[in-house]
């Protein structure tokens, strides 16, 4: 039974603090997509900081095609009753009514999700209306201030979903954090048309040169695979990485989920990292970001 | 600024496996004294204090009984000793308790509490709070008791037994509570510009460092050890 709060005069839920907080805590972990309760037990077991509850992991979502939708609210409800860790969900870009309903689901963060069939195909949520918080994808400073112009409490890269191949996350992560060194030492009187330049609110473009990093958390998200992938983004500077298909579609899950939250957490020692990297089984089978028409690509969705 | 005249002497440790370490780091740096993070037993040996950040107790508790097994047993001899100050924030708190309701995870096992897990449920149900601490004000004269309070899928302290000194309730359950060299909130102080609660515990290292020097940082060569985290 959760303890209930009596002194509601004096308490505030949905603040910014209370919503950029969140995220805050799951640094230095793994966020791992769930299709199923167990497979959401399994990922707790091995140490990741929150699941994903989806109906299909991405490498499936591209394998069958057609829309790619919110998960049924009640495979939802399972999974957030089967684990005491976070719980976040994915919502369609634009759908403001499948976040409404996620919220209201119990989930502790919203995915605006490239991963899904875009509901909108100019605007994103407005993310500051909702108590809980939302995490969007970005492959660029100009897209993740707009993300967190309109509310967001977490960024992660996009890098491009179910394919098991890192390098758009690579690509995505070197973009955002070699633009923010670059703004630390940009003359202040380039900041507007800077601003202009990457469509990005002027105010955020100063603060990000002000403290040299993103207001809120940045994951690194899209493709990571192995325990090497995972320690790769982390030293390059993320705070810390979600993996998708890379899992659950490998051929030892749990094995590999483990291995994965010691590479994250060991990220700049190479001895634990060959240690955990070993006899892994199978990983996902992978597909090339390179074969893919630029119509498959997810990464183009949001705007 | 701490009260203590060897405050840039410290060197305060800041467990690194997983959480919201960065941001401790920050708060202590910020008071003058030295931070580094903490993933090796050795690293033990340097500090002068350690802060346990928030994050997911279920993830720590994997790693703890397997890839860091040593240092946490190590932690939890030095936390015993009395020699080591600890403070904990949210998860710290679950870590440091003897009692957890209803769960088996491993623990340090060193402070006399009983604590819930996430214990006002999802997100939705995280708040801030304005908390009221006097301990905060201690020799400052006229005072401003007021603590902007966090409480992120919070733990609550159920129950503490008399050794353990509640410094702050909030609904009427413990929110701060101290126990010798053990500290604990369950809000997260480093995640707002209020720096007191920790010049409260760089205050309590600084006396303990007088009483029974942990580590003398001028005989330690810790950047070497740096290198391996």
């Amino acid at each position: 039974m959760p303890t209930e709060v009596k002194e509601s005069r004096n308490v505030k839920t949905g603040t910014q603090a209370v919503k950029r907080g969140l995220p805050q805590m799951l640094k230095g972990g793994v966020i791992m997509d769930v299709v199923t309760a167990e497979q959401a037990k399994i990922a707790e077991a091995a140490g990741a900081v929150a699941v994903m509850a989806l109906e299909r992991v991405p490498a499936d979502i591209r394998a069958t095609g057609g829309v790619a939708r919110m998960s049924d609210p009640a495979l939802v409800a399972s999974i957030v009753e089967a684990v005491s860790i976070p719980v976040m969900a994915k919502c369609r870009i634009g759908h403001f009514v499948e976040a409404q309903i996620l919220e209201t689901l119990g989930v502790d963060c919203i995915d605006e999700s490239e991963v899904l069939t875009p509901a909108d195909e100019e605007y994103h949520v407005d993310k500051s209306k909702f108590t809980i918080p939302f995490v969007c994808g970005a492959r660029n400073l100009g897209e993740a201030l707009r993300r967190i112009g309109e509310g967001a409490a977490m960024m992660r890269t996009k890098g491009e979903a179910g394919t098991g191949d890192v390098v758009e996350a690579v690509r995505h992560a070197r973009a955002i954090l070699g633009a923010i060194k670059k703004l630390t030492i940009m003359p202040d009187e380039e900041l507007m048309t800077y601003a202009k330049e990457i469509g990005a609110p002027f105010e955020l473009v100063k603060k990000v040169k002000e403290e040299g990093k993103l207001p809120v958390v940045n994951f690194a998200a899209g493709g990571i695979a192995t325990p090497a992938d995972a320690a790769l983004l982390m030293q390059m500077g993320v705070d810390g990485v979600f993996v998708g298909s890379g899992i659950f579609k490998s051929g030892n899950p749990q094995k590999r989920a483990e291995a994965i939250v010691k590479a994250t957490t060991y990220f700049n020692n190479p001895e634990i990292l060959a240690e955990v990297s070993k006899n892994l089984g199978e990983p996902m089978v992978g597909l090339t970001v390179k074969s893919l028409a630029p119509n498959e690509t997810l990464a183009q969705r949001g705007w | 600024m701490p009260d203590c005249l060897e405050t840039q002497s410290l060197l305060i440790g800041v467990l690194a496996l997983q959480g919201a370490f960065i941001e401790h780091r920050h708060a202590v740096e910020r008071l003058g004294a030295r931070s580094m993070e903490i993933r090796f037993k050795e690293q033990l040996e340097l500090i002068d204090g350690l802060i346990i950040p928030g994050g997911e107790s279920t993830c720590i508790d994997k790693l703890s009984r397997e890839i860091a097994n040593e240092l946490y047993s190590e932690i939890t001899r030095l936390g015993a000793s009395g020699k080591l100050p600890i403070y904990g924030t949210c998860m710290g708190t679950i870590f440091l308790a003897k009692e957890i309701e209803g769960s088996n995870q491993s623990r340090l096992n060193l402070m006399d509490i009983t604590v819930r897990r996430n214990a006002y449920g999802p997100q939705k149900s995280s708040f801030e709070a304005d908390l009221d601490i006097s301990a905060l004000n201690m020799g400052e004269g006229e005072g401003n008791n007021s603590f902007p309070g966090i409480f992120l899928r919070a733990p609550s302290i159920l129950s503490a037994k008399e050794n353990v000194q509640v410094l702050c309730q909030f609904d009427g359950l413990a929110v701060m509570a101290r126990q010798d060299n053990l500290l604990v909130t369950t809000f997260h102080p480093e995640i707002t510009d209020d720096l007191r609660i920790h010049k409260y515990f760089i205050d309590q290292v600084c006396r303990n460092s007088k009483q029974s020097p942990m580590a003398s940082i001028t005989t330690f060569p810790y950047e070497v050890s740096l290198s391996k985290s």
